[in-house]
C-alpha cells in the first residue's frame, strides 16, 4: 500500500470517527451543564486517558465555559478533541534520519508488546522508495525470538543479523550496525528483548545496548523506538518515564489500537516525557502500519 | 503491582488519624480511594460501584463506640476488597477418566505461551504430573518454536503440527496425550482480538472438539480499561473457568485484575511473576488486598521462606526484621536468606513487596537492588567491626572508606547499605507505631485470619509476635 492509500484510509478512519451516531446521541439537543462535562470525563476514562489528565482537560473545558468561550453543547467535544491533538502534535512524527550513513532505529518496550511484529511492519514501510534495510536481531533471550524476527525478515526480502539464543544482545546490536554501515544500508532496526522497565539489570543491558551501537556510528541511535500497547492502562506513563531516562526516546510506536482500546494513556506519556507518537499497528499483518494522525486518535477516543 | 494503591492507601488511612469520620471526610477519603482505582486501571463502572458500597457502609459504621472511624474505614475498605477480589481458592477440576485439558487464551501478547510452559512445569513438579503441551497458534511466526524451546526447558514433551486448523491439532494433541499416557494436555491457542468474529469461533471450535477442563483467560497485569470488555467476550464466547494474570512482577497496579473478577465472576487461578518458566504462583485473593492496604504478603513470604530454608530460620528472618534493635549483623544474616528466597521471589525487589509496608520504600532503594548488590552489602558488613556493626553512626568518611577498601567494594556501595538499612529501620518504626498491622491483624481479627494464623502456630511460626498489639 503507497503513502496516499494510507492516509486516504487515516481519513476514512477520522471520517467513520465524524460520523459516530454515540456522538450524536451524547450532544445534541442537550444543555452544556455539569452532567455533560460528567459524560465526557468518562468517556475519557474509559479510553484510558486516567484520571489526573481527565480532570486537567475537564478543568479546561470549564474554564472556557465559565469565559463564555464554549456556548453551544456540540462545540464541547470539538474543543476538548482539539486540546488533545494539540498535546499529541508537536514534535511531529517524522523519522529521524542520519546525517550520513546508515540510519539506526533502536527498538525496545515492555514484554509482549508488539516489538518484533512492528519491526516487521517498519521494515516494509522504510523499503517503500527503495531503501535497504539491514535487521539485527538482539532480542537473544526469548525462546524462537530469533526466529520470529527471521521470518519476518524473510517476508520483507532484507539481511538479518543473529546469533544463538542466550548471544550477548550489544554483541549481536553491534554487529548489524557495522554490517548495516559495511554494506551501505539505508536503516539497521535494532530488535530487543521484551523488559519491565522495573528490572533494573535490564534495562542496564538496553543502555549498554544503546553504548555499544555509538561505538559503531557515532550519532546512532537516530531513532529509539518505544512500544506501547494500546491496551495498556496507567502503566504505560511508568513505561515511558523509565524507558526515556534509561535510552532517551525519541518516538513512540503504539501498537494493536485495531482492538477497541483507545490507548488514552498516550496523551499522559506524551505530557510526561514530551517524545512524539510515530506509528500506529492495527494488526498483525504486514500492512498493518500507518503514521500516527494525533486528530485521528483524538476524536477516536470519543467514538 | 499493587503496590502504588498500597501506598496511596496506607498514606489515606495515616492521614485520617484517630478523627471522627465525618460526611465531610469520607467525601475525601473515598475522592482519594476513587482516584487511586481508577489510576490502577480499575474499570470505571467497577469503581463506580466500588466506592457507592465503601461510602454506604463507612457511613453507618461513624456510631460505634470504642473504634477509632479511621480504622474503621480501613477496615471496610480492606472486606470490600476481598469481596472484590473473589472468596476461596479454588481448585483445578482434574478428569478422573482421562487427560485433563487446559486451553489458554487472550489478547495478543499478554502471555499464553510462557503460561503454558510454566503451567507444564508446575503440575510436573508440584503436583507429579505428565503434561503435554499442544501448539495451536498456527499463526503467530516462529509461535510453534517458541513452544517447543519452551517445552525442552521444561522438560515436557510438545505436539505440533506444520500447520493446518487449530481444532484439528487440539483434537489429535489430546489423541496423542490419551495414546501415550500423558495426563494432563495444555492447549497453546494463539492471540486474538475479542471483536474478531472469525477468530473466536475457531475458539469455539477447539473448545468444542477438546472439551477442555479448565479455560483460562491469559490477562497482562498492565492491561487498562479494555480489560473488562475483552474478558466479557472471551467468558460469554467459551464460558472461561478461571483468568491467570500475568507480568505481575511490574509496576503495574493491576486493577483489572478486580475488573475481571468482577465482570465475570471467575476467580484468578495464578499470577505470573517473571520471564523465567519457574516464575508462577497461585493467586491468594486475602494476600492481595492485604498487599493492597499495605499490609504486606506477610503469609506469601512465610510460605516462600520455607521452601527455600527451614522453619525455624524463617521465623528467626521474620522476627529480627520486626524487632526493635535491629542491627547490621541482623541484616547481613538476612541479606544471605534473602538471597537464597530472592530467586524464587523475583529478586530482592520482589521479596521486598510482600513485606509489611515494605511497599512504602522509596523506589531510589528497591528498584537498584540485584542479587549482586547483597553480595557487596554483605561484603561491607563483614569488613566492618563489631561496633559498626551495632551502632552504624560511627561509620564516618574514614571508616567507609576503609570498609570499602576491606570488602572490596566502593564507598558509594557502602553508602547505599548504610542508607538502604536507615530506611529499613526507620520504616518498621513507623509501621509499628501506627500500628495498622497491629490494629488489622490484632486485635480485631476476624475468624478466618485468626484461623491463619493458627494454621501458621501450628508450623512453628507466631505472628503475633511480628505485630505489637497497640
Ligand atoms: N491486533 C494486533 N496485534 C499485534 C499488533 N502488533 C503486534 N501484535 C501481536 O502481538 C503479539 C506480540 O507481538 P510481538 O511482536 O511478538 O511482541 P514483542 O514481544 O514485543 O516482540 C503477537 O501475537 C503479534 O501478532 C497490532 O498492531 N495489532
Ligand atoms: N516479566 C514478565 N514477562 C512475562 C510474563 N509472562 C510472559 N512474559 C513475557 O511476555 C512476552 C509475551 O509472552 P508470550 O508467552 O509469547 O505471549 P503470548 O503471545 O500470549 O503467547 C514474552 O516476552 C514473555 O517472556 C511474566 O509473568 N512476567
Ligand atoms: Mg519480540
Ligand atoms: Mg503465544
Amino acid at each position: 500500500m503507497g503513502l496516499f492509500d494510507k492516509l486516504k484510509r487515516g481519513l476514512a478512519k477520522t471520517r467513520e470517527v465524524l460520523a459516530g451516531g454515540l456522538r450524536r446521541a451524547l450532544f445534541l439537543g442537550r444543555a452544556l451543564d455539569e452532567s455533560l462535562l460528567a459524560d465526557l470525563e468518562r468517556a475519557l476514562l474509559a479510553g484510558d486517558v486516567g484520571p489526573r489528565t481527565t480532570t486537567a482537560l475537564i478543568d479546561e473545558v470549564r474554564a472556557a465555559w465559565k469565559a463564555k468561550r464554549l456556548q453551544r453543547s456540540e462545540d464541547v467535544e470539538p474543543f476538548l478533541r482539539e486540546r488533545i491533538t494539540e498535546r499529541l502534535r508537536s514534535g511531529g512524527n517524522a523519522l529521524v534520519r542520519a546525517a550520513s550513513g546508515p540510519t539506526v532505529i533502536l527498538v525496545c518496550g515492555v514484554n509482549g508488546s508488539g516489538k518484533t511484529t512492528s519491526i516487521g511492519k517498519l521494515t516494509k514501510f522504510l523499503k517503500r522508495d527503495g531503501a535497504r534495510v539491514v535487521l539485527g536481531a538482539a532480542d537473544t533471550f526469548r525462546a524462537a525470538a530469533v526466529e520470529q524476527l527471521t521470518i519476518w525478515s524473510e517476508r520483507n526480502g532484507v539481511e538479518i543479523v543473529k546469533q544463538a539464543q542466550g548471544a550477548d544482545p550489544a554483541a549481536v546490536a553491534f554487529d548489524a550496525v557495522t554490517a548495516g554501515k559495511a554494506r551501505g544500508a539505508d536503516y539497521v532496526v535494532i530488535d530487543t528483548a521484551g523488559r519491565l522497565h522495573t528490572q533494573t539489570n535490564l534495562m542496564q543491558e538496553l543502555e549498554k545496548i544503546r553504548r555499544v551501537v555509538k561505538k559503531a556510528v557515532p550519532d546512532a541511535p537516530h531513532e529509539t523506538l518505544l512500544v506501547i500497547d494500546a491496551t495498556n492502562g496507567q502503566n504505560a506513563i511508568r513505561q515511558a518515564e523509565q524507558f526515556h531516562k534509561a535510552v532517551t526516546v525519541t518516538g513512540i510506536f503504539v501498537t494493536k489500537l485495531d482492538g477497541t482500546a483507545k490507548g488514552g494513556a498516550l496523551v499522559a506519556v506524551r505530557d510526561t516525557i514530551g517524545v512524539p507518537v510515530k506509528f500506529v499497528g492495527t494488526g498483525e499483518q504486514i500492512d498493518d502500519i500507518e503514521v500516527f494522525d494525533p486528530a485521528a486518535f483524538a476524536a477516536a477516543l470519543f467514538d | 503491582m499493587f503496590d502504588s494503591l498500597a501506598q496511596r492507601f496506607t498514606r489515606l488511612f495515616a492521614g485520617l488519624g484517630r478523627s471522627k469520620l465525618t460526611p465531610a471526610n469520607i467525601e475525601d477519603g473515598v475522592r482519594e480511594v476513587r482516584t487511586a482505582l481508577l489510576e490502577a486501571d480499575v474499570g470505571l463502572d467497577v469503581v463506580r460501584g466500588f466506592v457507592e458500597r465503601v461510602k454506604e457502609k463507612a457511613v453507618g459504621l461513624t456510631r460505634l463506640d470504642g473504634v477509632a472511624p479511621a480504622d474503621q474505614f480501613v477496615k471496610v475498605v480492606h472486606d470490600e476488597l476481598v469481596a472484590l477480589l473473589g472468596g476461596e481458592e479454588t481448585r483445578i477440576r482434574w478428569n478422573d477418566r482421562g487427560p485433563t485439558v487446559f486451553m489458554m487464551v487472550g489478547l495478543q501478547g499478554t502471555g499464553k505461551t510462557t503460561t503454558c510452559g510454566k503451567l507444564a512445569l508446575h503440575l510436573r513438579r508440584k503436583e507429579g504430573k505428565k503434561p503435554l503441551l499442544v501448539a495451536a497458534d498456527v499463526k503467530r511466526p516462529a509461535a510453534i518454536e517458541q513452544l517447543k524451546v519452551i517445552g525442552r526447558q521444561v522438560d515436557v514433551p510438545v505436539y505440533a503440527e506444520e500447520g493446518g486448523r487449530p481444532e484439528k491439532i487440539c483434537a489429535r494433541g489430546v489423541a496423542k496425550a490419551i495414546e501415550t499416557g500423558r495426563d494432563v494436555v495444555i492447549l497453546d491457542t494463539a492471540g486474538r482480538l475479542h471483536i474478531d468474529a472469525e477468530l473466536m469461533d475457531e475458539l469455539e471450535d477447539v473448545k468444542g472438539k477438546t472439551n477442555p477442563h479448565e479455560i483460562w483467560l491469559v490477562v497482562d497485569a498492565q492491561v487498562g480499561q479494555d480489560a473488562v470488555a475483552s474478558a466479557r467476550e472471551f467468558d460469554r464466547r467459551l464460558a472461561v473457568t478461571g483468568v491467570v494474570l500475568s507480568k505481575t512482577d511490574g509496576d503495574a497496579r493491576a486493577g483489572a485484575a478486580l475488573s475481571i473478577r468482577e465482570v465475570t465472576g471467575k476467580p484468578i487461578r495464578y499470577v505470573g511473576t517473571g520471564e523465567k518458566l519457574e516464575q508462577i504462583e497461585p493467586f491468594v485473593p486475602k494476600r492481595v488486598a492485604g498487599r493492597i492496604l499495605g499490609m504486606g504478603d506477610v503469609v506469601g513470604l512465610v510460605e516462600k521462606a520455607q521452601e527455600v530454608v527451614d522453619e525455624a530460620s524463617a521465623r528467626e528472618t521474620a522476627e529480627k526484621m520486626f524487632r526493635d534493635a535491629w542491627t547490621l549483623d541482623d541484616f547481613r544474616l538476612q541479606l544471605r536468606q534473602v538471597r537464597e528466597m530472592s530467586s524464587k521471589l523475583g529478586g530482592l525487589g520482589g521479596m521486598l513487596k510482600h513485606m509489611p509496608g515494605m511497599a512504602d520504600l522509596p523506589e531510589e532503594v528497591t528498584g537498584r537492588m540485584d542479587d549482586g548488590q547483597l553480595v557487596r552489602w554483605e561484603a561491607a558488613i563483614e569488613s566492618m567491626t563489631p561496633k559498626e556493626r551495632t551502632d552504624p553512626v560511627v561509620l564516618d568518611g574514614q571508616r567507609r572508606a576503609r570498609v570499602a577498601r576491606g570488602s572490596g567494594t566502593s564507598v558509594a556501595s557502602v553508602n547505599e547499605l548504610l542508607k538502604a538499612f536507615k530506611l529499613m529501620r526507620k520504616q518498621v518504626k513507623e509501621l509499628k507505631s501506627k500500628g495498622i498491622l497491629g490494629r488489622l491483624a490484632g486485635r480485631r481479627m476476624d475468624k478466618q485470619k485468626l484461623k491463619q494464623i493458627e494454621d501458621l502456630k501450628r508450623r512453628g511460626i507466631d505472628l503475633r509476635n511480628w505485630f505489637p498489639e497497640s
